[in-house]
């Protein structure tokens, strides 16, 4: 059977800014799966993400998205992904229906099926009753999940999130972690962010830790619990070990 | 020695550094050879505009000026288009005061004073107002004081009175919107308002030289012998600010005690009532605006979506529907003038011409500062896949097509009266509006849409240039249209050239 192409196999990525954010850092993802990418502030992983999505040029290195060369071919590999910021990016004077109409303009699709799919993806995210409402007047979790229902309308086969969860109440985050999940059932890939570790443990099948631009560890919860030296049980205990690890480890080769 | 806390001095000195921190980045950009640049830049103009100035009160002044009639109405009309304009400023930043959140949520939740902080803030205004005026008016009344006498300096008494006159009207009709349509509609009507105000004197003395003179110059009327002759009497109270503005101090200190007056006035009343009305001008994002009809997917193109949504925003864009107001109302004049003129084709020609080119490269240059850089979901384009050079011709056609629908009746008007006129006024339109928005592509940097109002502080450069472009592109059709030395016109077309070409060498290379 021939190797099925990764989601996205990022190769030796490069982007400084004052100081090197991502540092040759490779990253593979396969088809499917549920990743979660975490790393304490200003690791790089923001950078990282906006450089897949297209929203930022890497110094050197090499982006794939189901095979397809995202820096020589770019329209080609975002016709297959969807980007969600931490900070909603919505018109205040459309609504959300007029929102995701634009959107699958963009994406070309179909007017009927988009429609359909439009009202499908507001009843799952209890958006129905404000699908007339402009979105000015929306909550910081009701314009998340505009943005996500955007995201969402042209059928993405990756979808990237950048800290989607900030600032959402429990009952919203909830809505949208429930979205994400059935849309991995579907065989989506989701590569996530997250300042919350719970959710990377439950959501995830495999967790990436960055720090310093470059991908420290790499795995299922077991195999990060065998890699960090002297971690506890939880993700945030295993976490903290191996960055502190890192740290330690980068001063002492400094020194 | 250091203020009490939450004091009137200490708010004030708060106010004081945050004002002084913004200005100087905003002028030098963290960069100290601009700064010097700068200074120097100011130095120079400041020259020029006393050199300027002296060319205008200098026979003015070699005649003599007496407290008579005729000089009475002529400093009391200019002082009074003057003053619209600070009271359109005035009323502009008390507004921005309830509005803007910035430290307000820090301060109204603390235990410090609101009712303090209003008065340092009100204060604020009126003397940011009254500054600005002196700015402005410092060439004429500096050279008065020069050749006519240190007197003349009491006219910079008279900008602070009308300053803190302005900065209460403003804080009263503010009061007043509150009270009457609700926080959710005021800050539209007063910026409305106050773009009504700054206009409204301008035009309506424009309009009345036009059918009483049939010429554009607002002086015409001022010293006019049916005005001066219908004018109070020379006692009448109703000159004492232009007597107080000639060195009269009597009329200076009733003047300055009238103005100050009305601004504590303004702030004792209202003082007390700022922390409810700013509190509600906070809620207002969040009301609830729905749209009669629940929107249908249309088929079409990558284009036709991003121009549908473009156009979708501009429909619904309250500050550019103010905008296009005050076009319409600068407009009105050489409209006018055109009806007066019938019959006249060159005369009206080389008025109408140029103000429509120089109102579609205005009106070019806001639209797509909106298309352009008021993206308020780049990431979302920009992840889109669509071709960079897609997004950007279907946001260009956008605009253009705005443009067309907003001028293309009054082209026709035009064309009723002259067809060659409205073709030169039709190239002018092409080069004005292409220009501008040339240059807003030069200086996009990606902002909130909601900034529009202050677009203008985001790049100096792109702004002015955007200015100075218009005017010699409406200065060459005024002569292509109107002047028998239509060849004339290739040399502010060739400045205009020069300019672009200028905005297009320092445009930003990130």
């Amino acid at each position: 059977m021939p190797d099925l192409p990764f989601a996205l196999d990022v190769k030796d990525l490069s982007k400084a800014f004052a100081r090197p954010a991502v540092d040759h850092l490779d990253l593979k993802v396969r088809a499917g799966e549920f990743y979660a990418l975490l790393g304490p502030n200003g690791a790089g992983k923001t950078t990282l993400l906006r450089m897949v999505a297209g929203l930022l040029q890497p110094d050197s290195g090499d982006i794939s998205i189901f095979g397809i060369d995202a820096r020589h071919n770019p329209v080609a590999a975002k016709r297959v992904v969807a980007w969600v910021s931490d900070e909603p990016m919505v018109y205040d004077r459309l609504t959300p229906l007029e929102y995701l109409q634009f959107v699958a303009g963009l994406w070309e699709m179909p007017a009927a099926d988009a429609e359909r799919r439009a009202h499908e993806l507001l009843g799952w995210l209890g958006l129905m009753p404000h699908a007339d409402e402009r979105c000015g007047g929306f909550s910081k979790g009701m314009l998340q999940k505009v943005a996500l229902a955007g995201a969402l309308v042209h059928d993405p086969k990756l979808i990237i999130l950048d800290e989607p969860l900030t600032g959402l109440d429990a009952g919203s985050a909830r809505q949208v972690k429930n979205v994400l999940i059935d849309k991995v059932r579907t065989g989506v890939t989701v590569i996530m962010t997250t300042h919350i570790l719970e959710v990377a443990e439950r959501m995830a099948e495999r967790i990436g830790v960055i720090a310093r631009g470059r991908l420290i560890a790499e795995g299922t919860l077991d195999e990060l619990r065998a890699k960090a030296r002297h971690g506890g049980t939880s993700l945030e205990d295993i976490f903290l070990d191996l960055v502190a690890d890192h740290a330690a480890g980068a001063e002492s080769a400094a020194a | 020695m250091s203020a009490a806390p939450a004091s009137l001095a200490w708010f004030a000195r708060h106010e004081l550094s945050l004002f002084w921190r913004d200005w100087i980045g905003m002028m030098t950009a963290g960069r100290r050879t601009r700064g010097i640049v700068l200074v120097l830049v100011l130095l120079i103009a400041a020259i020029l505009l006393h050199l300027l100035a002296n060319a205008l009160v200098g026979p003015w002044l070699a005649n003599g000026i007496r407290a008579d009639k005729p000089t009475l109405v002529l400093i009391t009309g200019s002082g009074l288009l003057f003053w619209s304009v600070m009271l359109s400023q005035a009323l502009e930043s008390v507004t921005r005061a309830y509005y803007a959140r910035s430290d307000l949520d820090l301060i109204l939740s603390s235990p410090a004073s609101a009712r303090r902080l209003f008065a340092v803030r009100t204060a604020a205004i009126a003397l940011t107002t009254s500054v600005l005026a002196a700015l402005l008016a410092a060439p004429v009344v500096d050279m008065l004081a020069f050749f006519g006498g240190p007197r003349w300096l009491a006219a910079y008494g008279v900008l602070a009175a009308f300053g803190a006159l302005a900065t209460a009207i403003g804080v009263f009709i503010t009061i007043g919107l509150f009270n009457l349509v609700g926080a959710k509609r005021t800050r539209l009507i007063a910026q409305i308002v106050a773009a009504v105000i700054g206009a409204a004197f301008v035009i309506g003395i424009q309009a009345a030289a036009i059918l009483g003179y049939g010429t554009m110059n607002r002086f015409a009327v001022l010293q006019s012998a049916d005005v001066v002759a219908h004018a109070p009497g020379i006692e009448s109270p109703v000159w004492l600010p232009a007597r107080a503005a000639m060195g009269d101090l009597g009329a200076l200190a009733t003047v300055m005690l009238m103005g100050l007056g009305a601004l504590a006035a303004a702030i004792a009343v209202s003082a007390a009532s700022f922390s409810h009305h700013a509190t509600a001008a906070a809620s207002v994002g969040q009301g609830v605006t729905r749209q009669r009809r629940t929107a249908r997917f249309q088929p079409g193109s990558q284009k036709q979506a991003m121009r549908r949504k473009e156009w979708m925003l501009l429909r619904r864009d309250p500050w550019l529907l103010s905008q296009t107001l005050m076009q319409i109302l600068y407009l009105l004049p050489p409209a006018l003038l055109l009806w007066v003129d019938f019959g006249k084709e060159a005369g009206a020609a080389i008025v109408v011409v140029p103000v429509l080119v120089m109102a579609s490269g205005q009106l070019a240059g806001g639209l797509a500062w909106l298309a352009l850089s008021g993206e308020d979901a780049h990431d979302l384009v920009a992840t889109a896949p669509v071709p960079p050079r897609a997004v950007l011709v279907a946001k260009l056609e956008s605009i253009m097509a705005v443009i067309a629908i907003i001028v293309g009746p009054l082209l026709l008007l035009t064309a009723l009266l002259s067809v060659e006129a409205a073709m030169i006024a039709g190239a002018g339109i092409v080069l004005a509006s292409g220009s501008a928005t040339a240059i807003q592509m030069w200086f996009r940097a990606q902002a909130r849409r909601a900034l529009f109002r202050r677009r203008q502080v985001s790049s100096r450069a792109a702004t002015l240039s955007e200015a100075f472009v218009s005017i010699m592109w409406a200065g060459a059709a005024a002569i292509a249209a109107g002047s028998p030395w239509w060849w004339a016109s290739i040399v502010p077309a060739s400045m205009a050239m020069l300019v672009l070409l200028l905005a297009w060498a320092i445009r930003p290379r990130s």
